[in-house]
């Protein structure tokens, strides 16, 4: 708990250290990032409890922005306990070891009208990779609500590894799906 | 005693009852051991079968309960009163729980986040929310019950038993899938 408290701690300390330009503030209470993953068929869904974001970014000017993002992977969240214990342990999350999955953008691209696609470095339990993550923006009483869904390789990230390595009983593919309500973003 | 009356029950019948009580037993042996299993795979897949076989089972009984009302079943034979009241008691309580056992631990896997995919392909809709505390309130009835139905199997086999070899009536050849 200690460790936890350190990392979030340390975590919340490299943000406030964050570009300067960064205005937009992430809602908690209203965004919401899950995960599904497939085990022989069976859609199981998880949910991160906590997480935070860095946001530079102004909708007119996509390409000057910037995204950082950090999920505290011990906050996961699972409909069963036995399956929660277990994907803290070092072949999952290694959540002890490595409590952050982190997201950096390196470029923000319009790609239609409320439409972005983000491209940066993903990296969980220490091993890094670029992903795209398309992002549909809506704007409604001051909230911008950003939502998007990903699909990334848990192999690739060594999430699972040794006996659980074995796709036919638990996908490779993991989706992501992300619901982020943020404030202090500019008009479309 | 009337002679109209079949005296065996129909080879259907007889069918459902042996696939079923195979199906059931084998069920509840693999229940045992799989709960006893550490986390890994292994126990993953297990688990899994042991839900598509609950949904066999629970398919299977519903095709039983509607060919047991719409055919009749042979006579008993002369016993006493008390004993043909119990007997069809729990064959009630076994009916009754061929649809409970599965049906829980189909309302607990749902609960727990587990939809169930019969053969990994066939989407299984939840008939209950996904809540964790639900799930754990139900998650002990599916044992409760299924151990309900392992003392009434016991007892009705003991019966049969006893008929067989104790009063030697002949009931079992009702059941029995052989011909006389």
């Amino acid at each position: 708990m200690k460790t936890h408290l350190a990392a979030s701690a340390l975590a919340l300390f490299v943000f406030a250290a964050g570009p300067a330009g960064a205005q937009q503030k992430l809602i908690p209470a209203q965004s919401d990032i899950s995960f599904t993953s497939k085990q022989m068929g069976v859609p199981v869904d998880g949910k991160f409890k906590k997480f935070d974001a860095t946001i530079a970014f102004d909708p007119k000017k996509p390409e000057a922005g910037s995204i950082a993002f950090s999920i505290d992977l011990a906050s996961a969240q699972i409909g069963d306990n036995e399956t929660m214990a277990e994907l803290a342990k070092p072949v999952w999350f290694d959540s002890k070891r490595v409590p952050m999955a982190t997201f950096q953008s390196s470029a923000v691209k319009a790609a239609g009208p409320g439409k972005f696609d983000v491209t940066g470095k993903l990296t969980i339990k220490g091993n890094v990779r670029d992903v795209v993550v398309p992002v549909a923006l809506t704007q409604a009483g001051g909230t911008s609500t950003a939502t998007g869904a990903f699909v990334i390789k848990r192999l690739e990230f060594k999430i699972g590894e040794g006996d659980w390595a074995d796709t036919s009983m638990v996908a490779n593919d993991v989706q992501v799906k992300f619901k982020l309500a943020l404030t202090g973003v500019g008009a479309l | 005693m009337n002679t109209a009356l079949p005296a065996r029950y129909t080879r259907t019948a007889i069918t459902l009852h042996w696939v079923l009580a195979l199906a059931i037993i084998g069920s509840f042996g693999f229940g045992l051991y799989m709960t006893g299993l550490p986390f890994s795979p292994q126990r993953l897949k297990l688990y899994n079968w042991h839900k598509w076989a609950g949904i066999c089972i629970l398919t299977l009984s519903a095709l039983r309960l509607l060919w047991r009302l719409t055919h009749k079943p042979p006579v008993d034979p002369p016993m006493p009163a008390w004993q043909a009241r119990a007997a069809h008691a729990t064959h009630g309580l076994l009916y009754v729980l061929f649809f409970a056992v599965p049906l829980v631990g189909w309302a607990y896997s749902s609960a727990a986040g587990f939809p169930i995919v019969v053969f990994g392909v066939l989407p299984l809709p939840d008939f209950v929310p996904v809540d964790k505390a639900l799930a754990d309130a139900i998650k002990p009835f599916h044992k409760y019950l299924a151990f309900a139905m392992a003392a009434l199997v016991l007892a009705h086999v003991g019966a049969a038993l006893k008929h067989q070899f104790l009063d030697r009536d002949g009931l079992l050849s009702r059941m029995w899938p052989a011909r006389r």
